[in-house]
C-alpha cells in the first residue's frame, strides 16, 4: 500500500522559431455568473516519441481531456471529426483544418518513454488567431506518475484560457462506505481528485470521520472511535502510520483540521456535555482553549492566511456561522439567512466561506462571502453536506446521501456558479470528503 | 410497584436457594440450575429479564434508554421515570458499570449531531449522579447519527434515533 514518491521537473521548451508570437486575445473564457458555451477544443493522441510510448500517447490524451471536459466548460471535438492530424510535434499546425471543425483550442503532445522513466511534451494553439498561446512545457518523471502529468499538462491549458490556477494535479481523502444505514461500515480512502489511484488507509473496524488534508499534502487529521471514544488521529500518508492526539479522560475529541503553517491543529472537544473549540501545536501536544461557551461550537475552519477560524455555533439558539481571531476571542456571526449553517470551510482564495444550510426539510450547499453577504446556494437535496475547495477555490466536492433504508452516501462536484453537479467515481459509496492542495 | 413487592419475596427464597446450588452465586449467572432454581424462587430464571439483579431485566424490563424531542437534550417526564429506575438499579447493584450512548438522527450535519449527542448522554449521567450514582460509575460517549437503529427516513424512525442508551459494563456475569 506505499504511496508512489514523484519527481516532476519543468522544463521550458523555447517555441519553434518561426512561429507568430503568443497572444492572449480571443482563446478565452471568464468564468462569470452568465450562461457558458463551452469552449470547444481537439486533443489529438500525443505523438510517441519512442516505441514504448504508443499506450501512454493516447492515455495521456484521454485524461487531459477528460480534465478539461469534466470542468463543464469545455467541449470536446472528437477525433472522428478531424480533417488532418499531428504526425510531427515540432511542425507548424495546419490552422485551416481546425478552424473547419471548429476546435478553437488544440492541445498537442509528444511522450517519450524509456524503461520507467518519461517526457512528456505539450503545446496549447489558439487555432482562431493562429497562434501559440504561451510556451511549450516539457516535464519528465517516471511512467507510474504519468497520470499527474497529464494533470499538469491540462492544469496549464485550463489556467491559460480561463485565467484561473488548475486542480487537476490534486488528490482527495474521503470515507469509504458500504452496507446499510444501521450497520455502515467506514474506512479512510485517498483517491486522485477524477477517482483514479483509489487507495484504502484504514480498515473498517472503527468508525472513522472527516478526514482533512495536511497544508503540505502528506498528512491526514481523522476523527476514530477505535479506543470507543471519538479521538483524533493524525496519519502520515506515505507511511500509513497514525497517532492519536491525545485528550483527557472523560472527554471527546473531533472536526480537526489544519492551520495553513501545518503547525497547529484546531478542533472540538467535548467535555461534561459540553462542546468548544481548541488549538493544539502538533508537535509539542500543548492545547489551548479558544471558546468557553455553554452551547456548542464546532467545524472550525482557519483562514489561508491563518489569521481568523470560522466555524458553527447554536449560541443564538440554532446553528449558526461565526468568524473570531485564531487566537480566541470575540466571534462575530456572519450567517442570517433563513435555516440553520453548519460545516463552514474557508475558501484557499480567502474570498468565500462554503457551508451546508438545512432549510424546511431540505439540504444545501451554498457559499457566502466572509462577511455574510452575496449568500448562494449551490445544490439541493436530502441531505447534501460537508463541502470542501478544490485547490483553485473554484470547485467544490460534497456528499450527498439519499433517503430512506436502502439510502447511501455519493460524492459530487459542482462549481461555485452552481453549474455543472456531477457524482464523483468512487468504489464504494463516499462521504466527508477532503480537497488536497495543488500538488508540486 | 411490582419491584417493591418482588423483593423481599426474593430475599426470602434466594436465602433457600443459596443452601442447595451456592453456584448461582458465582461468575455463571445463566442459570446452570434453571430448572431447580424454578421450583424454588417462583420462577426467576437468573440472568433473564425476570431476574431484577441481570443486565436483562435492567434493559427490557427498566428500559435502558430514553428519548430526545427534535434538537432537544432535555429528559421528558417518561426519560425521567426510566431513568430513576436506571439509577435505582445501578444502586442495587454496584458491580457494574455504565456508558451512556448518545445519538442523533441523521437530519443534521455531521459534526453537530456529535455534539447534540454528548449532551443528550451528560443529560442522563448528571440525572443519575443527581439521584445518588457514582459518577465515576458512569462514562459518556456521543455516536452523532452513525449507529441508527431505525433506518427509514420519517419521523417514526428519527423519533427511535434520538436516544440515550444506557449500557452496562462489569459485574459478576460479564
Amino acid at each position: 500500500m506505499s504511496i508512489r514518491i514523484l519527481t516532476l521537473c519543468l522544463a521550458m521548451i523555447v517555441a519553434v522559431a518561426g512561429q507568430v508570437q503568443a497572444q492572449q486575445g480571443p482563446l478565452r473564457i471568464e468564468i462569470t455568473e452568465g450562461v457558458i458555451e463551452p469552449l470547444p477544443f481537439a486533443v489529438p493522441s500525443f505523438q510517441p516519441e519512442s516505441a514504448e510510448a504508443g499506450q501512454l500517447a493516447n492515455d495521456l490524451a484521454r485524461v487531459v481531456a477528460q480534465d478539461l471536459i469534466g470542468t463543464g466548460l469545455f467541449r470536446e471535438i472528437p477525433a472522428s471529426a478531424f480533417i488532418s492530424t499531428v504526425s510531427d510535434f515540432n511542425a507548424e499546425v495546419q490552422y485551416a483544418d481546425w478552424k473547419a471543425i471548429n476546435a478553437q483550442a488544440l492541445v498537442t503532445g509528444a511522450v517519450n518513454v524509456s524503461g520507467s522513466n518519461l517526457t512528456v511534451k505539450f503545446r496549447l494553439y489558439d487555432v482562431f488567431s493562429g497562434a501559440e498561446l504561451g510556451d511549450g512545457l516539457q516535464f519528465s518523471g517516471t511512467t507510474d506518475g504519468w497520470r499527474r502529468m497529464a494533470h499538469k499538462v491540462a492544469d496549464a491549458v485550463y489556467s491559460r484560457i480561463t485565467g484561473e490556477s488548475g486542480y487537476f494535479d490534486s488528490r482527495v481523502v474521503y470515507v469509504s462506505e458500504t452496507g446499510p444505514k444501521d450497520a455502515r461500515k467506514k474506512r479512510l480512502a485517498i483517491m486522485d481528485y477524477d477517482g483514479a489511484n483509489v487507495q484504502f488507509l484504514t480498515d473498517s473496524s472503527a468508525i472513522v470521520l472527516a478526514p482533512r488534508f495536511s497544508p503540505s499534502g502528506d498528512r491526514v487529521l481523522y476523527t476514530s472511535y477505535e479506543s470507543g471514544f471519538p479521538r483524533i488521529y493524525v496519519l502520515d500518508i506515505g507511511s500509513v502510520q497514525r497517532r492519536v492526539l491525545e485528550s483527557a479522560d472523560g472527554t471527546m475529541s473531533f472536526a480537526p483540521r489544519f492551520s495553513p503553517s501545518g503547525q497547529t491543529v484546531v478542533f472540538s472537544l467535548t467535555q461534561g456535555g459540553n462542546t468548544d473549540i481548541y488549538t493544539m501545536d502538533i508537535n509539542s501536544g500543548q492545547s489551548v482553549r479558544l471558546t468557553n461557551t455553554p452551547s456548542i461550537e464546532t467545524a472550525p475552519s482557519f483562514s489561508p492566511d491563518g489569521s481568523k477560524i470560522v466555524f458553527e455555533s447554536d449560541r443564538s439558539g440554532t446553528q449558526q456561522l461565526y468568524v473570531m481571531p485564531a487566537t480566541g476571542g470575540e466571534a462575530t456571526r456572519i450567517s442570517f439567512g433563513q435555516g440553520r449553517y453548519g460545516t463552514p470551510v474557508w475558501s484557499p482564495r480567502g474570498d468565500l466561506v462554503a457551508f451546508t444550510k438545512q432549510n424546511a426539510g431540505r439540504f444545501h450547499i451554498g457559499v457566502m462571502r466572509l462577511d455574510g453577504s452575496e449568500e448562494r446556494l449551490l445544490t439541493a437535496s436530502f441531505l447534501d453536506e460537508g463541502p470542501t475547495w478544490a485547490p483553485n477555490g473554484r470547485v467544490i466536492m460534497f456528499a450527498r446521501e439519499t433517503q430512506g433504508a436502502g439510502g447511501s452516501s455519493t460524492l459530487y462536484s459542482v462549481d461555485i456558479s452552481g453549474r455543472n453537479l456531477r457524482p464523483v467515481p468512487t468504489p464504494e459509496g463516499g462521504s466527508d470528503p477532503s480537497w488536497s492542495p495543488l500538488q508540486k | 410497584m411490582n419491584r417493591i413487592l418482588t423483593v423481599p419475596l426474593l430475599i426470602a427464597t434466594l436465602g433457600l436457594a443459596a443452601c442447595t446450588d451456592p453456584a448461582r452465586f458465582g461468575a455463571d449467572g445463566t442459570g446452570a440450575g434453571a430448572g431447580s432454581a424454578n421450583a424454588l424462587n417462583g420462577g426467576i430464571v437468573p440472568g433473564s429479564a425476570s431476574d431484577p439483579t441481570s443486565p436483562a431485566y435492567f434493559q427490557q424490563t427498566i428500559g435502558d434508554r430514553v428519548l430526545f424531542a427534535v434538537d432537544q437534550s432535555n429528559l421528558t417526564p417518561e426519560g425521567q421515570i426510566t431513568l430513576d429506575g436506571q439509577a435505582q438499579w445501578l444502586l442495587s447493584n454496584p458491580d457494574y458499570q455504565a456508558v451512556i450512548e448518545g445519538h442523533a438522527d441523521e437530519q443534521g450535519t455531521r459534526e453537530y449531531n456529535v455534539a447534540l449527542g454528548a449532551r443528550r448522554a451528560n443529560a442522563v449521567r448528571e440525572y443519575m449522579v443527581s439521584k445518588g450514582v457514582p459518577g465515576s460509575r458512569m462514562r459518556v460517549v456521543s455516536y452523532g447519527k452513525e449507529r441508527p437503529i431505525e433506518i427509514c427516513s420519517d419521523e417514526s424512525c428519527y423519533a427511535k434515533n434520538r436516544r440515550a442508551v444506557t449500557v452496562l459494563a462489569g459485574g459478576l456475569t460479564s
